[in-house]
């Protein structure tokens, strides 16, 4: 059966309706706070952070070195070439976000996303300014007079410098910040940075102070994912209607625990109800465990009317048994898998970059042609040598070609284009590019067959580093 | 207060129901509206400062910003062009020979060069230099005028038997013999045997020695008594296992039969009132390019 019948009412497009969260004291507000302090902490002090690496490179131990295409994080460099590492980083936050939404539900969106982070702080700037939920509803239904032109001017101010110092702080990491902090103060740091400051401050002003769960509700892909990471055993917040309903005044025979006050509502920075259930606008930050907590104490009933709760247990407490270990929640198949992936990603990053190569290069081999023939003809294989020299000073490395093939070792000879001898020197911190020559003898056996295996070694004349790159020699069938 | 939820949000559908399912009918937010209604305007805005709609035959409406990315494009060119300036003029000052001793010098030239070279010699060359029959390898140790730089140079700044340009290299042409009558059929079978057995290929013994005669006689006033060639005459080397054409008896017996002359453009032949395909700076960039690949000598 299906009918097609538009209906006539209700509106194309609804105004946003205000949200103001009413301040609010417990546990989960005080980890929010504290989470916040060490969040923000992080992201202002960390481009400040010094790290010695010699004359030639920059002294900042987290620096994104865009220019020079270099990023730093402590003793760490990564190069371009390496650039999995940070592919491998971002895979471990995405399966990181997986496991805490599974075991979790939206912890992410509650606690540490930077939306619900600086908007939390907006609110705080607002609550400060303009007082609490009810001073705000009032100034917002105030004609402009003096006291709320004073009022918004403040905030709006307040908002704004927040924004400059989140705009400001972002291109810190991206260039030396003593340095780029004292151009931007004496108006001759780049375009880009001003640009990327006013668009970072726009962005804080905007999403923070104006659209908040606006953004978390329609612009934002990840509560849509997040369904699919939820089961059964992810604890998420609810409301035990079956302890509240009915709501009513405390007391009165047949009244549930819930009192219907409204807390739960007026705290929420999403503007809903818990107590209509699971929504989707709903980012799990805790604030109306607190509010609802609060009021509990007040009238004498338990903790716990709304809380943490897998849906799993939901039958289990309406039965009136007991839930199951929160443990037995977090630990099953499908979150120990999600680890089991993440931590092998995390071991197998720590363990590539602990096995990298002092000597770092590749060996390309000429393909066009994929040899030369000699007037002697003897056969010249081309290839390119690509040396990074990692190291703070110029170094010079000694460059040589083996072979496995025992049995008719061709007396390969090795030259360098441009280079009398066999060593090459490359300059502090930078790739050097080398075209070496490799010629088997006419009639050798490497000289006659299509394809032999060779290694090409490159070794610190200075030190005890050395390593090799495998590869191809390609001869041709001689004329006789 | 602005709100009071106390009973669960009736959420209006659609009125559409399919087997008893029903679509809710949430309303979109409403700044979704006024972005929708700015990007009418935008496009409103756009279409008169840039060029937007098309007029036959003129293109199209130049818009109030008169942007054109074909004028941007050429600007870009001209601004690489005047950042080249200078070390154009320091390359032009150079002696050929010193320019692998300045490292600005030889990192210009790599890149330049090369760029010159896959624009305008990959043609016949081969992308790599490698090469085609009939158009020499130019990574090899062997040079039919000459693989030091000044040589090179000059061959690309006039080009090898351009008719175009008076200066060109005046490189003999290999004669055809068989087609102009200046040997039979026997001979040119025997001094192919020769060549085969001089480069150290499989040679019938008995038509060698008597090809040995022929080619005294007739190939040594350019290929030479010892058969190893003449750069001057742009007279190949016979007796090593570099081929321009071939070195197989098919192929050396139509070399010897029908002759060769291959022809290299002049690159700074300038046709009345045009200007040369390549510049001096250009011309020298590719010579340097060439010389460093491995056979320049």
């Amino acid at each position: 059966m299906s009918s097609t019948e538009p209906s006539e009412s209700g509106p194309l497009y609804a105004a946003r309706e205000p949200v103001f969260p009413r301040r609010v004291k417990g546990h989960f507000r005080t980890l929010k706070w504290v989470l916040m302090a060490l969040m923000l902490g992080i992201y202002y002090i960390t481009p400040w952070i010094r790290w010695d690496r010699g004359p030639a490179l920059p002294d900042q131990a987290v620096l994104v070195d865009l220019a020079n295409r270099r990023f730093f994080f402590f003793m760490i460099e990564i190069w371009p070439h390496e650039f999995y590492f940070v592919a491998g980083l971002l895979i471990m936050a995405g399966l990181g976000l997986f496991l805490f939404t599974s075991a979790m539900g939206r912890v992410w969106c509650g606690y540490a996303c930077p939306q619900t982070v600086w908007t939390d702080l907006f609110i705080l700037v607002e609550r400060i300014v303009e007082g609490d939920r009810n001073a705000r509803i009032r100034l917002l239904r105030q004609k402009w007079n003096f006291e709320k032109i004073r009022k918004r001017m403040t905030k709006w101010t307040l908002w704004l410098l927040i924004g400059v110092a989140t705009g400001g702080a972002w291109v810190f990491y991206f260039t030396d910040a003593p340095t780029l902090l004292h151009d931007l103060l004496h108006g001759s740091a780049s375009a880009v940075a001003y640009t990327t400051i006013a668009v970072a401050t726009a962005t804080t002003f905007a999403f923070g102070g104006f659209a908040r769960e606006q953004i978390c509700i329609y612009a934002c892909p990840w509560p849509r994912i997040q369904a699919a990471m939820m089961d059964e055993d992810t604890i998420t917040i609810a409301y035990r209607e079956w302890r509240g309903e009915p709501r009513g005044k405390p007391g009165v025979a047949g009244n549930g625990d819930c009192i219907d006050c409204q807390a739960c509502f007026n705290v929420c920075p999403m503007g809903i109800d818990i107590r209509n259930g699971q929504q989707l606008e709903c980012i799990t930050c805790g604030l109306c465990i607190d509010a609802c907590n609060e009021m509990m104490d007040k009238v004498g009933k338990p903790h716990g009317l709304i809380g943490y709760i897998a849906l799993k247990d939901e039958a289990k407490e309406r039965a009136g048994e007991h839930p199951t270990n929160v443990w037995k929640h977090i630990f099953r198949p499908r979150t120990i898998l999600y680890f089991t992936l993440w931590a092998g990603i995390g071991i197998g990053l720590v363990v590539a970059l602990f096995m990298r190569s002092p000597i770092d290069f590749n060996v390309t081999p000429n393909r066009d042609p994929l040899y030369v023939v000699q007037g002697d003809g003897s056969i010249r294989n081309i290839y390119t040598l690509r040396l990074r020299n990692k190291h703070g000073e110029a170094t010079t490395y000694r460059i040589s070609v083996t072979t496995e093939d025992h049995e008719e070792r061709a007396p390969l000879t090795l030259t360098l284009e441009g280079q009398p001898g066999d060593t090459v020197t490359a300059p502090a911190d930078q790739l050097s590019t080398q075209r070496l020559y490799i010629e088997a003898p006419a009639g050798s056996k490497m000289a006659r067959e299509d394809r032999s295996e060779i290694k090409i070694w490159v070794e610190d004349v200075k030190g005890t580093d050395r390593a090799a790159a495998e590869a191809v020699f390609n001869g041709r069938e001689q004329h006789h | 207060m602005s709100k009071k939820p106390t009973t669960k949000k009736q959420v209006e559908t659609t009125g559409h129901s399919w087997d008893g399912i029903s679509e809710y009918n949430n309303p979109l937010p409403r700044w979704w509206l006024w972005t929708f209604y700015a990007c009418i305007v935008w496009g409103v805005a756009y279409s008169i400062a840039m060029p937007a709609w098309p007029i036959f035959a003129s293109g199209a409406t130049p818009g109030l910003l008169h942007s054109s990315t074909r004028a941007d494009v050429a600007a870009d060119i001209q601004k690489y062009a005047d950042a080249n300036k200078p070390i154009e003029e320091k390359l032009v000052a150079t002696d050929l020979n010193q320019i692998a001793n300045d490292p600005e010098l030889v990192d210009f030239t790599r890149n330049a060069g090369g760029a010159v070279f896959r624009t305008w010699c990959a043609q016949c060359h081969g992308a790599g230099a490698g090469g085609n029959p009939g158009f020499p390898n130019l990574l090899d140790s062997d040079w039919l005028h000459g693989g030091t730089i000044e040589q090179i140079y000059t061959d690309v700044l006039h080009g090898i038997r351009d008719p175009l340009d008076p200066d060109t290299n005046p490189a003999a042409a290999m004669p055809a013999h068989l087609t102009d009558g200046l040997l039979d059929q026997t001979q040119i079978d025997d001094v192919v045997q020769y060549v085969l057995q001089i480069s150290g290929q499989q040679a019938d013994a008995a038509k060698a020695t008597a090809g040995a005669e022929v080619f005294a006689n007739n190939c040594t006033a350019c290929h030479g008594e010892d058969a190893k060639g003449m750069q001057e005459m742009g007279a190949p080397n016979l007796t090593d296992a570099i081929w321009l054409y071939g070195g197989d008896q098919a192929t050396i017996t139509k070399t010897v039969e029908f002759g060769r002359a291959g022809v290299m453009p002049s690159w700074s032949y300038a046709p009345e009132g045009g200007t040369a395909r390549l510049s001096e700076a250009q011309i020298r960039s590719v010579a340097a390019y060439v010389h460093s690949l491995g056979g320049g000598q």
